[in-house]
């Protein structure tokens, strides 16, 4: 049963990240590449057609971990309190750059709400791949000092940063050189994400030039994926134990490496949703690995005072969570039905579709 | 310790205020967009429709405001309340995801269909998104009022050991006595704030001589729906919600009507008065004799416990508050009535439309249907106190036990400041999008 709902969280996130991960990047395309207005209104409208619907998967996925997993959600959302709240605090921020941008035809106006959606969406992607990082490399649960617990096992509470920088303390902060390294690794990816989807969306005239941009992530993001499973072993003294136990679980890095080599062809692609169904690929296989790798582990401790928080100790009773299985599997079925509708609705590019309430 | 909770609750209290200024609208403007477009459907006037279509476009401003300002809830519960979501979130986890798995799903979805899809669709599909944008928003409403429900009045759980609560029967959550009452004042109540707008964004437009038409079709609508909404906010809902409270939370009760000392022969209804915590008594009261122990119970000597009844630690712990909140919701919600009675008998007499007097009226209402939802929610919350979890979780021990209380206050300040940006947003757009006003089909 917590692998039934482990499984659905996950998919839950990931595509969560799939759907707003395009939004976030298209963000940081048109923070960094949206010279003329024409491209930059076309552009956040790529955004700011379906961030609200991509949103609610966050809203589920946050209730689907109170719901089944009551302990991981206490422990986590306490423990990462600070780097959560600016995180709400940038989505507020973001949402509000995509809806007011058309509100007043003045330059003055639309470049603010525009800097705040870019930088907004830029920051966040930053955030949630430091918060992956984090998973990986694991808390200080229990808040030991010198073999002493400060509090329930369970519990802990992260400063931002710990002046040393470094992952391999026992208590480390929320930001430091290995979380930062996952983090602009999802900056990369979700870029590619966000390029590839505009192209895919708009007819903007930096088109060409963004898939030119997406080649070049794409080498980027294929040195920085060797250099972290190379320095994995600092944060996970066996990563590979997970693979050999499970070998069926290759699948996953496997997905990420065909999305990774996928995407090198997108100057070549006849179809332009080639190049997002390999990027779509790219986020799937690189949650899906993290995951696999740390099963059934969510959040490892970095000490042995405290037992790690795996999918098990913090699940809720199993009658709480059988009883809610039908109930997600007619969820499931509903939310697919709503959007493949909307999908339709919003077929083909969206260069002319009117916007704004 | 206290500062922690002090803080902590005064951030839930700011974000949930600031919140509920969102949802209310959208459920009851749901209902009333639902009523122009079925009247379009039956009697085929463009004017119908065209007020669907208006409403709607607010009614979507504030749903966005409403998602905004509902991840921040949602989050709240974990990283402020961690110890009450440990405990409790195999209970109420079940409502709260099913709010974000079927109504969120709903309403955005099919909102999206209704505002972009009219023509695509033909108006009988066009009607039918509607519809499931009004289910999605009830629904919401429903899920979150049936997770309060267990807060104030458990039912179907277990307490296992570290003294967590586990679901027994999933069916209770939804047969609980304190749920169905609640729901329907809840629903009436936003009904009420809902057509108040409508009648007050008619008024509006009557007096600047702008879009007349549908001036007029908007005070007409906004009243009756006013009227009838504002009757059932106060009975049967409003009454039977009173009656649960006398049943399972006696202290609450107390408190929030001012009884100090248990009165033998009947206890009296308090119209006006202070309370004064010091000498525990009320000043300056003016009271009718036994006509609570009628209302609560048909009985005009049914004996009430006052509040000298009840130990220290089981009385909610802000008395004045909560008496001040329930009567400025009942104070309200009767001058509501009376003033929606005046209009109707005016819009009877055909004399609503040119009555400048009624029209200014109705325009300066609309802010106080608001206070009212939201003093009759703070009832709700500061009389379940000191309690989460009605007689078996103190607040004290819910929240989190690793975030100190320097960290609540910093996020409590950055909340209130990009709030006070988000409300100030949020009155440029309605204002904007009224000030343009409905337009017609025919351009």
């Amino acid at each position: 049963m917590e692998i039934f709902w482990f499984i659905i969280i996950a998919v839950v996130v990931t595509v969560f990240f799939i759907l707003d991960g395009y939004d976030f990047g298209t963000g940081i395309i048109h923070l960094f590449f949206a010279k003329k207005e024409k491209d930059k209104e076309v552009i956040s409208k790529a955004a700011g057609l379906f961030w609200d619907s991509n949103e609610v998967w966050l809203v589920a996925a946050g209730g689907l971990v109170f719901m089944a997993f009551p302990t991981l959600y206490a422990s986590v959302f306490s423990g990462f309190y600070l780097p959560l709240i600016i995180v709400l605090w940038l989505m507020i921020f973001r949402a509000l750059g995509l809806e007011l941008r058309g509100q007043f035809h003045h330059p003055v106006w639309k470049s603010f709400w525009d800097t705040a959606f870019g930088v907004s969406s830029l920051l966040l992607v930053l955030f949630f791949g430091i918060a992956l990082g984090n998973m990986a490399r694991g808390v200080n649960l229990g808040g030991v000092e010198d073999g002493v617990s400060t509090y329930e096992a369970h519990y802990f509470f992260l400063p931002l940063w710990d002046a040393s920088f470094s992952p391999t303390t026992t208590h480390p902060g929320v930001i430091d050189w290995f979380t930062l390294v996952i983090g602009i690794i999802a900056v990369v990816t979700l870029t590619i994400h966000g390029a590839n989807w505009v192209v895919l969306k708009t007819q903007a005239s930096i088109n060409e030039q963004l898939k030119k941009v997406s080649f070049r992530l794409n080498i980027a993001l294929a040195l920085l994926t060797v250099f972290s499973v190379s320095i994995w072993h600092l944060i996970e003294p066996q990563p590979l134990h997970n693979y050999l136990k499970y070998p069926l679980f290759l699948i996953f890095p496997a997905i990420y490496f065909i999305g990774l080599i996928g995407q090198f062809f997108v100057l070549k692609f006849k179809k332009e949703a080639h190049a997002f169904t390999s990027s779509c690929l790219m986020i799937v296989g690189g949650i899906s690995s993290t995951l696999a790798t740390m099963f059934p582990t969510i959040l490892p401790s970095t000490h042995n005072e405290s037992p790690d928080l795996t999918i098990y100790n913090t699940a809720t009773s199993e009658y709480g969570m059988s009883v809610a299985v039908p109930w997600i599997i007619i969820g499931l079925i509903l939310i697919l039905i709503y959007f493949i509708i909307q999908k339709k609705l919003n077929a083909g590019k969206i260069d002319n579709r009117e916007y704004g309430h | 310790m206290e500062d922690m909770i002090f803080y902590d609750r005064l951030q839930f209290a700011f974000t949930i205020t600031f919140h509920y200024i969102f949802p209310q609208l959208t459920m009851g403007l749901s209902l009333i967009i639902l009523f122009f477009k079925g009247y379009y459907l039956k009697s085929n006037k463009e004017i119908y429709n065209d007020a669907a279509k208006f409403f709607m476009k607010i009614f979507a401003i504030n749903f966005t405001m409403g998602v905004i300002t509902g991840i921040p809830m949602e989050f709240q519960f974990g990283t402020n309340w961690a110890k009450f979501s440990e405990l409790t979130g195999g209970i109420i986890g079940q409502t709260l995801a099913m709010e974000g798995t079927f109504s969120f799903f709903l309403e955005s979805s099919f909102l999206a269909l209704f505002i972009f899809g009219e023509k695509i669709m033909g108006q009988k599909l066009h009607f039918l998104t509607g519809f499931f944008v009004f289910l999605g928003s009830w629904a919401s409403g429903y899920l979150i009022l049936a997770t309060n429900a267990w807060m104030q009045h458990p039912v179907g759980y277990e307490i296992i050991e570290n003294g967590k609560f586990v679901l027994t029967h999933f069916g209770k959550l939804f047969s609980n006595p304190w749920l169905l009452p609640a729901f329907l004042h809840n629903q009436m109540a936003s009904l009420v704030t809902s057509s108040f707008l409508v009648a007050s964004i008619g008024a509006f437009y009557l007096l600047i001589k702008k879009n007349e038409a549908y001036g007029k079709l908007f005070v007409k609508t906004g009243i009756i729906f006013g009227l009838v909404s504002a009757l059932l906010v106060a009975f049967p809902t409003g009454d039977l919600n009173a009656k649960n409270v006398a049943k399972y939370q006696p202290a609450a009760f107390a408190a929030m009507e001012g009884i100090f000392e248990t009165e033998h022969a009947g206890a009296e209804i308090v119209l006006i008065g202070q309370p004064n915590m010091v000498e525990k008594k009320l000043d300056n009261k003016i009271a009718v004799p036994n006509v609570l122990s009628f209302l609560t119970y048909q009985n005009w000597h049914q004996q009430i416990s006052g509040m000298d009844q009840f130990d220290k630690e089981e009385l909610p712990d802000n008395i004045p508050a909560l008496y001040y909140s329930y009567h400025i919701m009942v104070g309200l919600g009767t001058i509501f009535i009376g003033i929606m009675m005046v209009a109707a008998l005016l819009l009877y007499l055909k004399k609503v439309y040119t009555f400048r007097p009624i029209l200014w009226t109705l325009l300066l209402l609309v802010p106080f249907p608001f206070i009212a939802n939201i003093t009759g929610w703070y009832v709700a919350e500061l009389g379940r106190q000191p309690y989460l979890v009605y007689g078996l979780l103190k607040t004290v021990d819910g929240v989190s036990p690793t975030v100190s209380s320097g960290n609540t206050l910093f996020t409590l300040l950055g909340f209130v400041a990009l709030y006070l940006i988000l409300g100030l947003l949020f009155l440029i757009l309605v204002g904007k999008t009224i000030y343009q006003g409905p337009q017609s089909q025919k351009h």
